[in-house]
């Protein structure tokens, strides 16, 4: 296959993973939004490697796939923390609260939103609304909601993590 | 294999189902949309279901994952047939006193039980509570009887009969004739009249068309589709089904929030339930037609529901909107005819085959036509979902389904519409709901959002929010609505920052109107509706922080100061301990005080306060 990038001759070749989500589409170009989003799920983000490697399987210049990838919001190009919070910005978490709990939590754990903590721990995003409008503010950690956020609650949320931590690693908690 | 390939399968597939089911036999229902979701109903399910293993009552109950009830504040929900008992706000520990007592012996548990806030009286059953009783259910009725992941459950109730009268007792001009006599406009935001829109794409040249669910909800503060797609998917299903066959089309794609998992995920489920049942797939109840769906993620952005964009997208592109005309009805996806329906409309495809476009004109008003859902959400007592005949007034929606303001604060605008929409003030709340009078009221009908905001929402920080929504969301294409939300944006947060001027008002109104007139797509044409309505009607709370400094809501960060009010402070050191600054002084039992240039403004402290004795001016 002709190489598109010249920066992409010497990259990894494509690992099983990546392979059977290119496969799973046919390698058809039409479906990349589907394989960015598959990658996303396997990986947690979407690493350069994995771009590189679409460019060349679908002979799709990189710099098309890299507009799409920062086009859309859902897309990750870095990689995110151990753990994901996500707190909702809709209209109706807005009027309750809302952006006082991303401060809230910007400030405990010093990270800003769309950055990880520098241990590597915490990635905080916000997102326009995730649908759950009624039992606002609304606040995510790893993919569980947890609905009617204080700026009190979210310390105990947080330290939900620090006891799955401490039971994995052993220590008493 | 299929299983049911003539319209007599369908039938004796129903009697078998309910033959097996007795109405006598309990069940319980436990809500397992995202909402009761997160306050861990799937959970609740499981223990229920233990618990009546433990109480030995196997095979004599059932438990049923329901879909979406729309009363997501009060979730966990769970009702209980044949009684149709209501508890709401049930925990795990509930479970074994629930089959204890009120599964076997029918006996009720008061704390479980709804307490109407009006009368203080406690509710018995689902539908004698008061959010319920003022509803009119076409669409949502029948989540919470079925299990979104039985396709047997949605056969049961009546579902795929429309399909079958569809498919083998009408030709596809009298189905288009049917849609287009009920008078059924887009639930999406525009309402264009869906039966005229099915019959430009069933006139379209071309042997290949394609049939659309907009299943992209990017207005914050809505989620009906959501609820629809995990709650009933099947009923979207069999919309597309009818209004394909109608068209023309043998493919259709639904495109889906991928922010919705759980929508995706029943959605996979009923599409390969119908696949294996034969309602998709080759010569679907013996009628030659075939026709199957494709389900595609969308990616977080905003201006997918735009139907150019959403097309661009499935394609695999960015999602940038493209000139109108050509419309998708003559060159849509992948240059061919296609039909673009948002989830609500196709969902009420097979209510109006099944009781005729004659019913469901009567319900509505003369221009709109039928039920619409809203999420009625923000400073309101009852959240959730909503659905009433078009027609029905602000104040029927919001006090007597909502029960009115949460708290003590007092109802200011209601906003409508999404970040298209624009904020609708007191002095309308008469205003009859339906798509000409919003417009005319200077906002939209929007998929239905309806986010109530009392005397704490600073009208000026609504209009900065959606303009920092839209400036964010705006895919850069037209100049006047990339560079206009910016500077509209730029302008309305220096007043919030107190550092507004003479003539800003007026230079705002001026770019409204440049933005509207020049962008290509919708959401530069409708950017300027947030600000536009709250300056039409809030102006002087502009002015307020423009002239005066001064923030009426007291929101905006720099226009207001904390202070602790000494006679009312009891001094519990509460907000002395979560104040992250520690800009607050005090001893226990002697008031504190809050140091000024410490302060950053968060309102931890107002929000700790036990006795409100922290002051905001």
């Amino acid at each position: 296959m002709k190489k598109l990038l010249p920066s992409a001759n010497n990259h990894k070749p494509p690992n099983s993973k990546f392979k059977t989500i290119v496969d799973r589409y046919s390698a058809k170009r039409e479906k990349l939004i589907s394989m960015l989003h598959d990658i996303q799920e396997e990986f947690r983000y979407l690493p350069e490697e994995s771009l590189r490697s679409l460019s060349n399987e679908l002979s799709v210049p990189l710099i098309k796939i890299y507009g799409i990838a920062t086009f859309y919001k859902s897309f990750r190009l870095k990689r995110p923390g151990r753990h994901m919070l996500t707190v909702c910005l809709g209209t109706a978490c807005h009027v309750r609260g809302g952006p006082r709990i991303a401060d809230e939590i910007s400030r405990v754990l010093d990270v800003k939103p769309g950055e990880t903590t520098k241990d590597g721990e915490y990635s905080l995003e916000t997102v326009n609304c995730l649908g759950c409008c009624a039992i606002g503010p609304v606040l995510v950690m790893d993919g569980k909601i947890f609905g009617q956020i204080t700026t009190k609650s979210v310390k105990n949320i947080l330290k939900q993590t620090d006891k799955d931590r401490n039971k994995k690693e052993g220590v008493a908690g | 294999m299929k299983l049911v390939k003539t319209a007599d399968d369908l039938d004796k597939l129903r009697k078998a189902v309910l033959a097996k089911r007795s109405p006598e036999k309990p069940v319980v229902s436990v809500c397992c949309g995202t909402g009761c979701r997160a306050s861990n109903s799937a959970e609740l399910k499981e223990t229920l279901e233990k618990e009546i293993v433990k109480q030995n009552l196997k095979d004599k109950i059932e438990v049923k994952a329901s879909g979406c009830h729309g009363f997501c504040e009060h979730g966990p929900i769970v009702v209980m047939s044949p009684k149709e008992i209501f508890y709401e706000r049930v925990k795990l520990s509930d479970a074994e006193e629930i089959v204890r007592e009120t599964v076997v012996k029918s006996n009720l548990i008061g704390r479980l039980q709804y307490i109407d806030p009006a009368g203080g009286e406690r509710i018995k059953t689902e539908n004698e509570v008061p959010f319920y009783k003022k509803q009119k259910r076409k669409i949502l009725e029948k989540n919470r009887l079925i299990d979104p992941t039985n396709i047997l459950d949605y056969v049961a109730v009546g579902g795929y009969e429309a399909l079958k009268r569809a498919l083998t007792g009408m030709k596809a001009d009298e189905i288009i004739a049917e849609i287009k006599k009920s008078g059924l406009r887009g639930r999406g935001g525009a309402g264009f009249p869906t039966g005229f829109k099915w019959e430009f794409c069933k006139r379209a040249k071309g042997d290949i068309k394609y049939v659309i669910c907009n299943a992209d909800e990017g207005d914050p503060g809505a989620y009906m589709d959501r609820s629809v797609l995990e709650g009933n998917p099947h009923s979207v299903i069999e919309g597309m089904i009818i209004g394909a066959f109608a068209i023309g089309s043998n493919k259709g794609y639904v495109y889906v929030r991928n922010e919705y998992p759980l929508a995706v995920k029943n959605l996979t489920v009923a599409l390969a339930q119908a696949r294996e049942y034969g309602f998709l797939g080759k010569n679907i109840l013996g009628s030659g037609f075939d026709f199957d769906i494709e389900i595609e993620r969308g990616a977080g952005a905003f201006v997918c529901g735009e139907e150019t964009a959403l097309i661009a997208s499935i394609e695999g592109k960015k999602g940038e909107p493209r000139q109108r005309p050509p419309f998708p009805a003559t060159k849509g996806l992948w240059g061919k005819p296609t039909n673009i329906n948002n989830v609500e409309t196709w969902a009420n495809v097979p209510l109006i085959i099944n009781k005729g476009a004659d019913w469901y004109s009567r319900i509505g008003t003369e221009t709109s036509k039928g039920t619409k859902i809203f999420s009625l959400v923000g400073k309101v007592v009852n959240t959730g979902l909503v659905e009433v005949p078009m027609g029905a007034t602000l104040r029927e929606i919001i006090y007597d389904i909502g029960g009115g303001i949460k708290g003590d604060g007092e109802f200011k605008a209601v906003q409508t519409g999404g970040p298209s929409g624009g904020c609708i003030p007191k002095e309308l709340l008469d205003l009859p709901i339906d798509y000409e009078s919003l417009a005319k009221a200077g906002s939209i009908m929007g998929s239905g959002g309806m986010i109530v905001m009392d005397d704490s929402t600073c009208m000026v920080d609504v209009a900065k929010y959606f303009l920092n929504f839209l400036r964010d969301e705006s895919c850069g294409k037209c100049l006047s609505c990339r560079e206009g939300t910016q500077r509209m944006w730029e302008i309305v947060n220096n007043i919030c920052e107190g550092k507004g001027k003479k003539g800003d008002l007026e230079l705002l109104e001026e770019l409204a109107v440049v933005v509207k007139d020049s962008s290509m797509c919708g959401l530069g044409q409708t950017a300027s509706n947030p600000v536009l309505s709250t300056l039409r009607y809030f102006r002087h709370e502009y002015e307020a922080h423009i002239k005066e400094k001064k923030c009426p809501a007291r929101v905006c960060k720099a226009l207001i100061t904390y202070s602790i009010d000494t006679d009312k402070c009891v001094g519990c050191l509460l907000c002395l301990k979560n104040c992250p600054q520690k800009a607050i002084l005090g001893e226990l039992k002697k008031p504190h005080k809050i140091e000024i240039e410490k302060c950053i403004r968060c309102g931890v402290c107002n929000e700790v306060c036990n006795v409100k004795a922290v002051l905001v001016s």
